[in-house]
């Protein structure tokens, strides 16, 4: 980032929930001084309980369509519930069918063949999004509605919403927030990205599990740079992780200790880099360093 | 029964908590590893494999010499994993939900369902606990085809007590993994995130509309704003774990926690004891 005047997409990742992306994400946060940041953990969102936002837009984000179904015009013939492959139909005491939205993937087919046209296609509200200030840069993020569809067409939204907003306003960085795991949301948050950190923790899980997102981001080609979190909780495992990174196609950028502080901090409602002693504070500076010294 | 363990925010202590609760019954019994993106529940139980397949998912194969280009198949999915350039159909395979409707309506007949892989289901084995687990392949994006296929498994119905691990968030893969259940467990932890993610869990259970209890894992940290949140929604409390680096260590290392120290074997009996007194609805029954 050092020297260079083009937007730089920096996304964090663990695979393993819980490894602290978000406390890493706000301490990167403070420490830049020319960013946007985008929340992508859109399921279960927590940056904005320490960026403390205010929200200038906020738009509802409408995703597909979901079948449902009208009881006047619906025979129960059943026709079209053969057909379901989400098992998405349920029979009510009236004979009738009605269709269990959170099953309904909306493919169409049942609307399709109802032979009495019974059956309705309407948009669905999936939840909205939101662009606010905060005191490190603007933030975009977003909330889906409880049991919603996570298909990552919400996070590449807030990702495409963020990167507008860097660029008009000259930023240098866009730093990301990621989802746990490998899946939709996560291939979402990181198809086109610049550069990925993992943040793992000292336990055959965390290990496990930084093994398939490296997978994944190898797949994309992008440079990764892998960080363990409560280091000293397992050193033995610590070592493991770092020696098995060096020698891998990934940069290792550094530990940080366990500390509860950084509870403390979270509960302040403050970024590490506002509540953590030097000594604490250093092991992320470096972290931070080492990012972007590795070039 | 069939238990859920949930959680909104990632890393609260699931899997930990299923293989510990299922090491402390000493009971013949089923776990369900529904985190596929990220399955680890044989990290710790380290059983046996015992049979494996692949999880597939119904994606639709062109025969060429049928096809006329009508492009009747890439107007009707809705997910735009088709798209016909110069007359001929290009399946995405990685973007197709297998709702079978472009093989249902093409006027051609042009098109077959064909099993693709996304995705391998194993089962486990060690003493009296039998687990199947599924394993998103990497680079994957759809994890609710392979939760159907864990929990549509044969074996499940033969068991009378299955414990099912599910995935963090929710959104549709979690949903996926409580549906169908008689009980969830949301596990938590004491901090802002914690706090935060569980009302978004509390929701999403809610909404599919079974009783739950909560767990609050490392217990002692953070604050006491869980437990009054729960208090508040009168949401029973059915166990708390305490915050004890030596749990952390011994989970760090795949060991597990309740054969390593006895006094958490008592804490996990008792905890299950509270889950099955909530699952008869009992003093812990779920006040609207």
């Amino acid at each position: 980032m050092k020297g260079s005047n083009k937007l730089e997409e920096l996304v964090i990742l663990s695979g393993k929930g819980g490894t602290g992306k978000t406390t890493l994400t706000s301490a990167f946060a403070a420490l830049s001084d020319s960013l946007v940041l985008a929340d992508c953990d859109v399921d279960a969102a927590d940056l904005h309980l320490i960026l403390n936002p205010t929200i200038v837009k906020r738009e509802p984000f409408v995703e597909g369509n979901e079948a449902i179904v009208d009881p006047k015009l619906c025979t129960g013939c059943g026709y079209s519930a053969n057909f379901c492959r989400f098992d998405a139909f349920r029979k009510e005491d009236d004979g009738t069918y009605s269709i269990d939205t959170i099953r309904c993937e909306g493919c169409g087919v049942c609307v399709r063949l109802c032979p009495a046209s019974a059956i309705k296609f309407e948009e669905r509200h999936c939840g909205h999004w939101m662009v606010s200030k905060t005191r490190f840069g603007t933030l975009v993020h977003a909330h889906l509605q409880a049991a919603g569809e996570n298909s990552g067409k919400l996070v590449t939204l807030v990702r495409k919403e963020a990167r507008k907003i860097a660029l008009e306003e000259g930023k240098k960085l866009l730093l990301v927030d990621g989802p746990p795991g490998i899946g939709c949301p996560v291939i979402s948050s990181v198809t086109g990205a610049d550069k990925v950190v993992l943040v793992t923790e000292p336990s055959l899980s965390g290990l496990h599990d930084l093994e398939r997102v490296s997978r994944l981001a190898a797949n994309f080609e992008i440079p990764v740079y892998v960080c363990v979190n409560k280091a000293d909780i397992a050193p033995k495992l610590t070592k493991e992780i770092e020696k098995s990174v060096k020698e891998s196609d990934n940069k290792f950028v550094g530990t940080i200790p366990y500390d509860e502080a950084l509870v403390q901090a979270q509960i302040k409602g403050l970024s590490p880099m506002e509540y953590l002693s030097a000594a604490g504070r250093n092991h992320i500076e470096k972290l931070w360093e080492n990012i972007w010294e590795t070039n | 029964m069939k238990i859920a363990i949930a959680s909104g925010k990632g890393g609260t202590g699931k899997t930990f908590f299923s293989v510990n609760l299922a090491h402390s019954l000493d009971r013949e019994l089923l776990l369900l590893d529904c985190d596929v993106e990220e399955p680890n529940v044989n990290l710790f139980l380290k059983g046996e494999l015992v049979e494996q397949r692949d999880s597939t998912l119904l994606v639709p194969q062109v025969d060429l010499d049928l096809c006329d280009g009508c492009r009747v198949c890439a107007d009707f999915c809705q997910f735009n994993a088709i798209a016909v350039i110069r007359g001929v159909p290009l399946i995405f395979e990685d973007l197709c939900h297998g709702c079978g409707g472009c093989t249902l309506f093409c006027p051609q007949k042009a098109m077959d369902d064909t099993p693709h892989k996304i995705g391998v289901i194993s089962h486990y084995h060690k003493g009296k606990i039998s687990l199947i687990e599924g394993r998103l392949d990497v680079g994957k994006a759809l994890a609710v085809p392979v939760i159907r296929d864990v929990k549509g498994d044969k074996e499940v119905a033969k068991h009378p007590l299955v414990i099912l691990d599910a995935p963090p968030g929710t959104s549709c893969p979690v949903v996926w993994s409580l549906s169908g259940c008689d009980l969830a467990i949301l596990v938590t932890e004491g901090t802002p995130f914690g706090l935060h993610d569980l009302k978004l869990a509390v929701e999403t259970v809610r909404e599919v509309g079974i009783p739950f209890g909560v767990v609050v894992n490392r217990d002692g940290l953070g604050d006491e704003r869980v437990v009054t949140y729960c208090q508040e929604e009168n949401i029973p409390v059915v166990g708390k774990i305490p915050n004890d680096r030596e749990i952390a260590t011994l989970y760090a290392q795949g060991k597990i926690v309740v054969d390593e120290l006895p006094h958490y074997r008592a804490l996990f009996t008792q905890i299950w004891e509270n889950i099955a007194s909530l699952a008869k609805g009992g003093r812990y029954e779920r006040v609207q």
